[in-house]
């Protein structure tokens, strides 16, 4: 009993703890040098090779800036409010089966704790801009939740297809279900793009940056935010975006497997679905940055509208559809 | 695309199952807020001033308090979430009813099962389609009207 | 379990009690949203996983932050807050949670569950699952379901027809 509790918590703090945080760092990197490779220029190059120590270099700076709380906010709520945003941002990613056979928590309601867990990201954000009682921050914070909000709703009802076709909502039987049949991509394409489109808005990424909008907002609800505050908030994003990069990878690309390929029995086989799932997260990384150096940023009023009046019925079509199909046409 | 039944039939969890959850809550917790103390302890002691000490407005001095009233959009957008999500949340128990294959054995077939959830969806989805089309049809959610 | 089943029972109610003590909105909502957390583990205790993940999704990640955008968006001040106060108000809120409390008491007592030893799990709720929820939901209780929509489409009416009013 002691020692499987041991042995979990040993698992969470290697993947949670060590892993996702160096993922995050390597994303922040990978984040510089494809922007600077996008607009033409060399990005961070100087510690380490290829400048990749550059993210160690930042935090360290971080720790040791001053440690600034303004005279003007609510201290409690404002040092509280990164934890916050960060402790949902660690949970979410305990469900996603990352190779074959290992999740830190392989739950049958899976999908549906990601949903609850991720919903109470929320907190940290409005409650950061709030407490920090600056006007850019307040409005950075309510414009980031109501928009949250607003696409979780598409986000969840996006998912709703794969477990008409799948029958579980259990992460590890929807892969199984893929390495069986075919990736849900192809016979459920929209859904994916809906479920694309709506985690660019959950983790407010361009195009759906309205919260952060720098030339609007300074920097929405992190405007009094510095030092490792900073950083905290800064981090969550980036795991925001691995945890999202994940959930598409397992929802509708196959998770760990490859077609045709079949994985090895033992320990070389786990250890090469984990390198092919790393291979299509990292691709789904770069799909982030691509798309912030591509597309202009929504206006606050077409993203609301996008988010209520396109996504919502269009996954409510698409739930329609695919469950007449399953019923009439294809039981499989 | 070819039946399913081995991957649809999944060991229930037990409570133990869920542990690792807690656990995670614990160290996501420590890690965060040792961060927060190393910065607070390691970093650079400064100088207080009046001016680190007042909202950041591009540097001119702010005139009134952060916290005025919000427009009630933001309000109907949060009610309109809740109701929303209470459906959403009847759509997960269903989606698993749909692909459950029957295992109780009360229909003829899989296929029965499906239409027969089908019906029930669509009743309460074309209700729900009514709202819908009925707040939009009001202009409730142009975020540019009044 | 019991164990589990005590240091969240506590821990509801400590939050509870500091949620309603609490002077300022924002942090009582807080509050809430603990006791909200606490009460899903238990429902993960008794094996109700899936009404485990609903509380949290629905009552700590959409009930509370409406909750949270009044408390925060409104912003009271204090001569308004003061008139929100009075003898007649607390012996409002007196009542009202008597009345609660008896309806909640009555209730549990009907379903037979103080009978059920604490910290026993297992044998309590086994439906608890997604898929026994959604056998009792879409074929026993076929017909609250349904009502069930009724029930959210006025509550979309009067939402729209409220802020409507306040609009222009």
């Amino acid at each position: 009993m002691i020692w499987d509790v041991l042995g979990k918590l040993l698992h969470a703090f290697l993947v949670v703890g060590l892993v996702l945080p160096l993922m995050a760092a390597l994303m922040v990197w990978a984040e510089r040098r494809v922007s600077a490779f996008m607009q033409d220029r060399l990005g961070p190059n100087r510690v380490g090779p290829a400048g990749l120590l550059q993210p160690i270099a930042d935090v360290l700076k971080f720790i040791f800036k001053e440690d600034v709380i303004p005279g003007h906010v609510n201290r409690v709520m404002y040092v509280l409010a990164p934890l916050m945003v960060f402790v949902p941002a660690l949970i979410v990613f305990s469900v996603v089966p990352y190779a074959r056979g290992m999740a830190i928590a392989p739950l049958n309601i899976g999908i549906l704790l990601v949903f609850a867990v991720s919903s109470l990201g929320v907190y940290g954000i409005t409650i950061g801009g709030w407490a920090s009682n600056s006007k850019y921050s307040l409005y950075g914070g309510v414009r980031a939740s109501a928009q949250m909000i607003s696409y979780e709703l598409a986000l969840s009802l996006s998912v709703i297809p794969i477990f008409l076709v799948t029958g579980s909502m259990n992460l590890e039987s929807v892969v199984a279900w893929q390495a069986q049949n075919v990736w849900l991509l192809l016979p459920l394409f929209p859904a994916f793009i809906i479920f694309l489109v709506s985690s660019y808005a959950e983790t407010n990424r361009l195009p759906f940056d309205c919260p952060e909008a720098e030339t609007e907002l300074v920097a929405g609800y992190h405007t009094e935010y510095s030092s490792m505050k900073f950083a905290i908030f800064f981090m969550a994003e980036y795991i925001n975006m691995i945890t999202f990069s994940a959930l598409v990878v397992t929802l509708f690309f196959g998770g760990y497997t490859l077609p045709f390929l079949e994985l090895p029995a033992g320990l070389w086989g786990t250890v090469l679905s984990g390198c092919i799932f790393a291979a299509k997260v990292s691709f789904f990384l770069f799909l982030f940055l691509w798309v912030r150096w591509t597309l202009p940023r929504f206006r606050y009023d077409q993203l609301m509208d996008l988010g209520w009046k396109v996504m919502l019925p269009a996954c409510l079509v698409l739930i329609v559809c695919t469950a007449g199909v399953r019923a009439f046409i294809w039981p499989g | 695309m070819r039946a399913i039944a081995a991957a649809t039939v999944w060991a229930d969890n037990t409570p133990g199952d869920y542990l690792p959850l807690f656990l995670l809550l614990g160290l996501a917790v420590l890690l965060g807020a040792t961060q927060l103390i190393a910065s607070h302890v390691l970093g650079k002691r400064g100088v207080p001033s009046p001016a680190k000490d007042s909202a950041y407005e591009c540097g001119i001095e702010a005139e009134t308090s952060a916290h005025t009233r919000f427009s009630v959009k933001f309000y109907l957008v949060a009610v309109l979430f809740i109701l929303f999500d209470v459906e959403v949340v009847f759509f997960f128990p269903w989606a698993v009813f749909f692909g459950s294959g029957d295992p109780a054995g009360i229909f003829e077939n899989r296929q029965a099962l499906m239409q027969f959830a089908f019906a029930e969806m669509m009743v309460f989805l074309g209700i729900l389609f009514l709202g819908w089309y009925w707040v939009v049809k009001k202009r409730a959610l142009d975020w540019e009207e009044a | 379990m019991t164990a589990f089943f005590w240091l969240f029972a506590v821990l509801a109610v400590a939050a509870a009690m500091l949620a309603i003590t609490r002077r300022n909105g924002v942090a009582a909502a807080l509050w809430v949203a603990l006791v909200f957390v606490c009460i899903a583990a238990q429902f993960v205790l008794m094996r109700a996983y899936f009404l485990a993940a609903v509380e949290v999704l629905v009552y700590a990640g959409a009930i509370m932050v409406l909750f949270l955008f009044v408390i925060m968006l409104l912003n009271l001040d204090e001569k308004e807050a003061a008139r929100l106060e009075g003898p007649r108000l607390h012996a409002a809120g007196v009542v009202l949670a008597a009345l609660f409390l008896t309806g909640l008491v009555f209730t549990v007592r009907e379903a037979g569950l103080f009978e059920v030893p604490i910290g026993s799990q297992g044998s309590m709720l086994p439906a608890g699952e997604t898929g026994n929820v959604a056998r009792d939901l879409f074929l026993e209780f076929l017909l609250p379901f349904e009502i069930a929509s009724f029930l959210l489409l006025a509550a979309i009416v009067g939402a729209v027809l409220i802020t409507k009013r306040r609009l222009t």
